[in-house]
């Protein structure tokens, strides 16, 4: 089974690389861009008996390595 | 007083912590392997700077899984003291034993320079040979330095007395915070008293014949606590 975790700065921590992006973009003269955040993309193939254990798993993984709580959100998405 | 330092794959500043700790104690520390899963009796175990595991996925978030570190949160709870510098303090708040989280600096830069601190508090093991209030000047050398929590969280922490050391403003005034941390935080103790964590090097600042001294004390006020 293959997954893909998308982890992004949760909303109002400062995303120093995000920003520099958008000044990037701004001076390629995208002015419509109003702001850019940038995450991790993370794929993880696993063995798992169901789509919810590996859900049940990747959510642990997650929770304990993959995503800071402290500053950051995931999403898991089975492909 | 007695002194681990444990050693991760990346760790750089292992052996400036342990030429420092063993001029200001007379004893050699106890160098300790990542791999290893139990710790020597020690006073003091140090988590040194670097860029541990490569610093893959997030700076300290593999060191924080790593079989020492749990031996490291083992001895912590019994009261070992655990000072962790730059990549340390970086692994002390992905293991949860500091609060918060250390981001990629504002500017984006790596900075290599030396910087003012305010001591903001000297009742403590790690700060007690230095004066309430004190600038110090000690380098720091780091790309993901800024301290984030949430509001709420420093609300707290400042409350309980946690902020020891603090970017000082310039001379003129202006804010001397050389990576966006929050508050101006450059070092944070524990609830407890004994694990601190800061993001620069007073192991590189304590010889004169590296250009600066003011780190030393630190290692003195806890040789003169644990002792």
């Amino acid at each position: 089974m293959k997954a893909r975790i998308t982890v992004t700065l949760k909303n109002g921590v400062l995303d120093p690389q995000g920003r520099a992006i958008a000044n990037a973009l701004h001076s390629l003269g995208f002015g419509g861009v109003e702001d850019v955040r940038q995450g991790k993309l993370i794929e993880v193939e696993l063995k798992a008996a169901d789509e919810a254990a590996a859900q049940t798993e990747l959510d642990a993984m997650c929770r304990q390595l993959l995503a800071n709580p402290v500053i950051e959100n995931y999403r898991v998405e089975l492909l | 007083m007695k002194s681990a330092v444990i050693v991760f794959p990346g760790s750089n500043c292992d052996r400036d912590a342990a030429v420092t700790l063993e001029a200001v104690t007379g004893v050699k520390p106890v160098m300790v392997w990542h791999g290893d899963e139990a710790l020597p009796k020690v006073d003091l175990i140090v988590l040194p700077g670097g860029f541990s595991y490569g610093d893959y996925l997030r700076s300290g978030a593999m060191a924080a899984q790593s079989p020492i570190v749990r031996a490291v949160k083992a001895e912590a709870e019994r009261g070992v003291a655990v000072l962790g510098i730059c990549n340390g303090f970086q692994i002390l708040t992905e293991t949860g034993l500091l609060p918060g989280a250390l981001m990629r600096n504002s500017g984006l830069n790596f900075i290599c320079r030396d910087v003012d601190l305010i001591v903001e508090r000297t009742d403590t093991a790690f700060t007690n040979a230095y004066t309430q209030g004190e600038r110090v000047t000690i380098p720091i050398a780091h790309k993901d330095g800024s301290y984030f929590a949430e509001d709420e969280t420093l609300d707290r922490i400042e409350g309980e007395g946690q902020v020891v050391f603090r970017y000082a403003p310039t001379p003129e005034g202006a804010s001397g915070n050389p990576n966006g941390s929050r508050r101006d935080i450059a070092g944070l103790i524990d609830r407890t008293g004994r694990i601190m964590g800061l993001m620069p090097h007073p192991e590189r600042a304590a010889d004169a014949a590296l250009g600066g001294i003011d780190g030393r004390r630190l290692f003195e006020s806890l040789t003169r606590t644990l002792n």
